[in-house]
């Protein structure tokens, strides 16, 4: 079904070419930049709600389900509710740097999902440099954060905001080393070429998705580890956490400001998972050969809608981390780990005669080994010694 | 036509990035010019066709070194405000003189240098494949280097900045 | 690529200039490494320039030294502010007139 696999590009290129001749990259630009505004715009209204209901759900009960059908209009009160709130400024705060924090904030994030391929043929930009161009991208969002921080002039902004700066700078280093390994074995820093490396199918036509190998299923886990620190989500929420700190680098804003906050550490989410699918999930590909007539811009949106189900998933059910155990998990568990993830994969690409041979299972299990065995004694050495086993006393 | 207004706006917003960062009295907004002087460099750098270097750029100076000064910023608090005073005038009046020398000596060479006035030169790719190739075999030996530099900086910035633990009252 | 080397060159005096003038002028130790900063800056753009429109970019001369360059810039950034903040630890003062005593 080639049509309806390229039917927004066909969509684009028709529109485009109304226009005036010299004219008509600036319109082909503004059509995709809107394209991809109004998608995520969607995305994050349907996400919060979604997150609320899940949330609600797991929790053992309703989540909002007053404003429309099963609660599905909740975005709508929320966006009246935060567009009509009063914007309160301090009286002392840095008039400038208050203003512009969240601007500086939402604004690189949109520039992040110029790279990435949403389905055949769709990606905005291909750069050759392209995961660099990301991650020079997310970097910052942390000056933003301590813009925030700073400028409230509020002791709990401030330490919220340093807090948060060194929870993303610490996991900056897992995140970035993660997903060095694929680039190792794709050859290349630009998106479509990983997505392109994946595609070509083992026997019994499964894809050959990164996350089907053992450095891409360590990968993928601490690339999302990773992603959820740097998205400050639950668990690794403290610098905005409500019960710890008010709300951190958050306090002194109220309104439409702490939407644009909102709506950028959720788009900051959304590019995060939209590269993670790129990266270990084969992107817009098919995992099996004989489901390749579904259009590819589908196969990104499930398998992306997986993977923010599975954050919203862990955000219900583990606790928060503390700033320490936190930082020492990234710095003593998480680096070592993306470091022996990368000589995994050396291994597996030196072991690629084994492939078809019966000693596949065996490459497989060799590897995996390689990379579980360290997860094990640093996960032992993390956690220091084992308390002893419990003793509980009853009442007689 | 775009090109030469996007290179005026980019040196625009760089070089007033960088006035503002040696002019102003709050540390932190001094700090914020100069991350916004490096942005501007990074544009300029994507410009000239070294797509590599600027996002590096941006990574490493927007996304690292300008953090790394607002924390100093922030761990230095009690030292903003810098009290004038004669000494003051002087120094500051013979560094601007310094500058204001060098740059017009600079800007001499330049204007007297006709072979610096053409442009239109070829289009140039700068692949990331032959940076990576260029970096392992020809580059192999700073390569290595600039780990050991780098390993060498980590370990002796922690060092330095290290708390020692408390073994007498700080002097007054 | 309209825009002569010229003016990128002299982008890069200007930007030297203020460097130079901000880290002698400025007393305070923090500004004077963002003086330097700004000094390895306007060098790299000088090399990012020349590479640029001399006669052989593909060799990546220029942007291999610039690589390196900023590589150099952020160990000599990190060990400066270390510096800047252990001499504030002891001094209470992040002054560079003050730190004129080898004593203590």
């Amino acid at each position: 079904m080639r049509g309806l696999d390229q039917i927004f590009v066909w969509i684009g290129r028709e529109v485009a070419g109304w226009a005036p001749a010299p004219a008509q990259p600036l319109v082909s630009a503004i059509l995709i930049i809107a394209g991809i505004m109004a998608v995520f715009g969607t995305c994050f209204a349907l996400t919060t709600i979604a997150e609320r209901k899940i949330l609600g759900r797991m929790q053992n009960r309703f989540g909002p389900n007053r404003v429309g059908p099963c609660g599905l209009f909740q975005p709508l009160a929320d966006a009246v509710k935060m567009l009509t709130k009063e914007d309160i400024v301090p009286f002392s705060a840095d008039k400038t740097l208050h203003f512009l924090a969240p601007l500086v904030m939402t604004t690189p994030i949109w520039l992040a999902f110029a790279v990435l391929p949403f389905g055949r043929n769709m990606s905005a930009l291909d750069l050759d440099s392209g995961i660099l161009f990301f991650f020079a991208i997310g970097s910052a969002s942390e000056l933003a954060v301590f813009m925030a921080g700073w400028s409230s002039q509020n002791k709990y902004s401030l330490v919220g905001a340093m807090r948060a700066i060194a929870q993303m700078i610490s996991y900056e280093v897992p995140l970035v080393l993660s997903t060095v390994p694929v680039l190792m074995l794709a050859g290349s820093l630009s998106l479509n070429e990983i997505v392109a490396a994946q595609g070509t199918h083992t026997l019994g036509g499964l894809a050959r998705w990164n996350v089907f190998t053992p450095w891409g299923l360590a990968g993928l886990l601490l690339f999302l580890i990773a992603a959820t620190a740097e998205s400050n989500r639950s668990p690794f929420d403290l610098p905005e956490g409500e019960s710890e700190i008010i709300a951190g680098y958050l306090t002194e804003y109220s309104g439409f400001k702490y939407a644009l906050f909102f709506l950028g550490e959720y788009l900051g989410l959304f590019a995060i998972t939209g590269l993670a699918v790129t990266l270990f999930l084969g992107g817009w590909r098919a995992p099996f050969q004989w489901l390749e007539w579904v259009p590819s811009w589908l196969w990104f949106g499930g398998k992306f809608g997986v993977l923010i189900f599975l954050f919203i998933w862990v955000r219900a059910t583990l606790p928060r981390l503390r700033l320490d155990q936190l930082l020492n998990f990234s710095w003593r568990f998480l680096a070592p780990l993306t470091l022996i993830n990368l000589a995994v994969a050396a291994a597996w690409h030196w072991t690629g005669a084994w492939e078809s041979a019966a000693a596949a299972p065996v490459r497989w299990v060799l590897c995996a080994a390689l990379i579980a065995l360290p997860a094990h004694w640093l996960g032992r050495a993390l956690r220091g010694a084992v308390p002893p086993p419990r003793k509980y006393h009853y009442a007689e | 036509m775009l090109n030469e207004i996007a290179f005026l706006l980019c040196a625009a917003l760089t070089l007033a990035g960088a006035v503002a960062a040696m002019t102003l009295r709050n540390l932190a907004h001094c700090a914020l010019c100069a991350a916004g002087a490096f942005a501007g460099l990074a544009a300029i750098y994507l410009q000239l066709d070294a797509e590599f270097a600027g996002f590096a750029q941006l990574l490493v100076y927007v996304g690292a070194i300008a953090i790394l000064i607002l924390f100093t910023v922030l761990l230095t608090r009690g030292a903003e405000i810098q009290p004038g005073g004669p000494a003051a005038s002087t120094s500051r009046g013979m560094g601007l003189g310094v500058g204001a020398l060098v740059t017009a000596c600079l800007i001499g060479a330049i204007m007297a240098s006709p072979g610096l006035r053409g442009h239109a030169p070829q289009t140039v790719h700068a692949p990331v494949k032959r940076i990576g190739e260029q970096l392992m075999n020809q580059y192999v030996m700073p390569l290595e280097a600039i780990g050991l530099l780098l390993t060498a900086a980590l370990l002796g910035a922690v060092i330095i900045a290290l708390r020692e633990p408390p073994k007498e009252p700080p002097a007054p | 690529m309209t825009t002569p080397l010229a003016h990128y060159l002299i982008l890069a005096a200007l930007l030297f200039g203020v460097g130079l003038a901000g880290a002698l002028a400025r007393r305070n130790a923090i500004l004077v490494l963002v003086g330097l900063e700004l000094m390895f800056n306007a060098a790299n753009l000088n090399f990012i320039a020349f590479w640029r429109f001399g006669p052989r970019p593909e060799a990546l001369t220029g942007l291999m030294f610039v690589l390196f360059s900023i590589a150099i810039g952020a160990a000599e950034a990190a060990i400066g502010l270390a510096l800047v903040i252990a001499i504030y630890r002891h001094r209470r003062t992040a002054q560079v007139d003050r730190f004129d005593s080898l004593k203590g």
